[in-house]
């Protein structure tokens, strides 16, 4: 097998706090090759925004991040120098972020903002790099891009700006797009428009895709592979199909019963919760994250529960799916 | 672009008409003119051909009306004292005041911005200390006091500055200093401030994604957004500068408007001091219109709606 595009091992993010040490993210590891999308699944504060930005190297100064390995086409990032990394993001790899609204900034036009992230990377003049920022306006579906690009961000709406952050990311043509909730923050009607934008380029494109999400609607439609992140850890990975047909950790079956699923869902019926909240992060855990609200825990759950391989690419971090497996 | 010119001009004429009536007769009840200008061995008739000679026993109305009407075109009178016309009083002495003035304004900008800069980028470093006990230092010393210092340590012990007069540049480099240094911590906290908020802003860490240089996302993306409160504030420190120089000439012996005002204001050389008080306000209008012009200029959600 080749190497995979972008490979994590162990990444850790603990955010010191007054309180003590905040492990946001503990020990996640995944993979994705060329082209391979990939959805990191799970709600608020599970830590799966910082593990985007952990492998961007965006994380906030505050916050200190390790990892066994940080790979990114083979080259290391761990340990990687600043100007370094900084010459790799927006070139060969990009992120796209969940506030359209704040994410550009309010005092330069979009094409400026658009031709500087060609300009920083590539030698070849602002000329080409106009051609290319109204090229990719025209391809995220924003029409007159001429006039577009004269135009300053608190003029456009915020779907608008979306698309422009995309086109940015598409920029320098990456290998990689990081996108994080990049559908939330828009109106439903806005949402599936940006959606399909995104499976499209993906497709025409080749790009490999990290997708963050707590939407599994948006999983099933782009997701070739999926990891379901519970307070800072993975806890199920496989491909969308596995996920989706045969979920085998408490935590993924709670979030598939609160989708309704057409057909299945009857008009009226209630839907799934999942009762109580998330355990503290600060600290080590000395148990399994989930028991507390977990309807099948067992005493053994009681202590930190490894990671259990069920296949090829697919791991649960469950005693029962190990039981199971056995 | 252009009806936010227009209004905003309109808002300035409108600032300076009400600026020059609460002054007019602010002035007018601060004392009777006439006696003071008669003296003190007066009689009661001699007050009163004072009073009929100066026209001041019109009613009050009637003079603000008539004063204003020569002042915009150009005649603010004749000084009691001087018996000279007050506009040839101001601009003989303006020069040296704004001298003075944007000198000190490029001082405080020049020393506080980096600063603030510097401490917003390693909040709580020594660099954050220093900016600190500066400004500190720089609000709680009267300006006197600061004026002074720098005349004994760097006119009288190190004789590296001239103490007064306005012989030479050199001459304005101490007032400068003293007036200038007063602007510093309001600039300075407020850059850092402004820096602070900006620098966790969604748009830093897109410029961050995009793998741009620190330098472009300090000074490209960042300083340009913190900058918009510090013009409005380093505007109205450059008016304050201007009308606020009285103590500066004083000590420094500089033939300014300030300087100007303090001995009319000691004499009732009350056609001065209203001549003076009504350029100081239209001077202050027109930095606030500036400011603006500057603010839209650095953000486009002001010029392009």
């Amino acid at each position: 097998m080749t190497a995979p595009l972008l490979e994590v091992r162990d990444l850790r993010v603990e955010i010191p706090l007054e309180k003590g040490v905040l492990n946001a993210v503990r020990g996640v590891s995944f993979e994705v090759a060329r082209g391979e999308t990939l959805c990191i699944v799970g709600e608020s504060g599970c830590g799966k925004s910082l593990t985007s930005l952990a492998v961007m190297g965006l994380l906030p100064k505050r916050a200190r991040r390790t990892a066994a390995a940080l790979r990114f086409d083979r080259q290391e990032m761990a340990g990687l120098p600043e100007r370094k990394m900084a010459r790799l993001r927006g070139d060969r790899m990009a992120m796209i972020f969940q506030e359209p609204m704040t994410s550009l900034n309010p005092a330069y036009t979009i094409g400026d903002q658009l031709e500087e992230v060609f300009l920083a990377h590539r030698g070849e003049g602002r000329r080409a790099a106009r051609a290319r920022a109204a090229d990719l306006l025209e391809r995220v579906g924003i029409t007159g891009a001429e006039r577009r690009m004269r135009q300053y961000p608190h003029q456009l709406s915020g779907g608008l700006r979306q698309r422009v952050m995309i086109a940015m990311a598409l920029m320098c043509g990456p290998d990689l797009i990081i996108a994080d909730e990049p559908t939330t923050a828009l109106d439903v009607t806005i949402q599936a428009q940006i959606l399909h934008l995104l499976i499209e380029l993906k497709r025409e494109i080749g790009l490999a895709l990290v997708l963050i999400t707590h939407d599994l609607g948006v999983v099933a439609r782009i997701a070739d592979r999926v990891a379901v992140m519970y307070a800072g850890e993975i806890v199920e990975t496989g491909t969308a199909a596995e996920i989706f047909a045969e979920p085998h950790h408490p935590y993924t079956r709670g979030l598939l019963a609160c989708v309704p699923a057409p057909g299945v869902t009857k008009p009226g019926e209630p839907l799934g919760t999942i009762p109580g909240i998330v355990p503290s992060l600060i600290g080590e855990m000395a148990e399994c994250g989930f028991r507390e609200r977990c309807p099948l825990a067992l005493a053994e759950c009681a202590r930190p529960v490894p990671l259990h391989e069920l296949g090829p690419r697919r791991a649960c971090r469950c005693v029962l799916a190990a039981e199971a497996a056995a | 672009m252009l009806g936010f010119l227009v209004r905003r001009l309109a808002l300035a004429v409108l600032v300076a008409f009400t600026v020059s009536a609460v002054s007019f007769v602010l002035l007018r009840a601060s004392g009777d003119v006439a006696v003071a200008i008669a003296g003190e061995s007066a009689t009661e008739a001699d007050i009163a051909a004072i009073r009929h000679q100066y026209g001041l026993d019109r009613p009050l109305a009637i003079q603000y009306f008539d004063w204003l009407g020569n002042a915009l075109s150009g005649d603010l009178g004749r000084s009691i004292f001087f018996n000279t016309p007050v506009s040839d009083l101001i601009s003989e002495r303006l020069p040296v005041t704004v001298a003075v003035g944007a000198l000190a304004l490029l001082f405080a900008v020049t020393l506080s911005v980096p600063l603030g800069v510097a401490a917003a980028l390693r909040p709580n470093s020594p660099i954050d200390h220093l900016a600190m006990w500066l400004a500190v230092l720089g609000q709680a010393m009267p300006s006197f006091w600061f004026a002074l210092l720098l005349v004994l340590v760097l006119g009288v012990w190190w004789r590296l500055l001239p103490i007064s007069g306005t012989g030479t540049f050199a001459h304005y480099i101490m007032p400068a200093i003293a007036l200038g240094y007063y602007a510093t911590p309001a600039i300075m906290r407020l850059t850092r401030a402004g820096m602070i908020e900006v620098l966790q802003s969604d748009y830093i860490r897109t410029a961050r994604a995009k793998g741009l240089g620190t330098g472009r996302i300090l000074f490209k993306h960042a300083l340009r957004n913190a900058a918009i409160p510090v013009v409005a504030l380093a505007a109205v420190q450059f008016g304050f500068m201007l009308s606020g120089s009285i103590v500066i000439e004083s000590i420094f012996a500089l033939p300014g408007v300030g300087h100007l005002a303090w001995i009319s204001l000691q004499r009732s050389d009350f056609t001065v001091v209203q001549g003076i008080v009504l350029m100081l306000a239209v001077i202050y209008i027109c930095l606030a219109v500036v400011a603006d012009l500057f603010n839209a200029w650095l953000d486009p959600r002001i010029r392009v709606s």
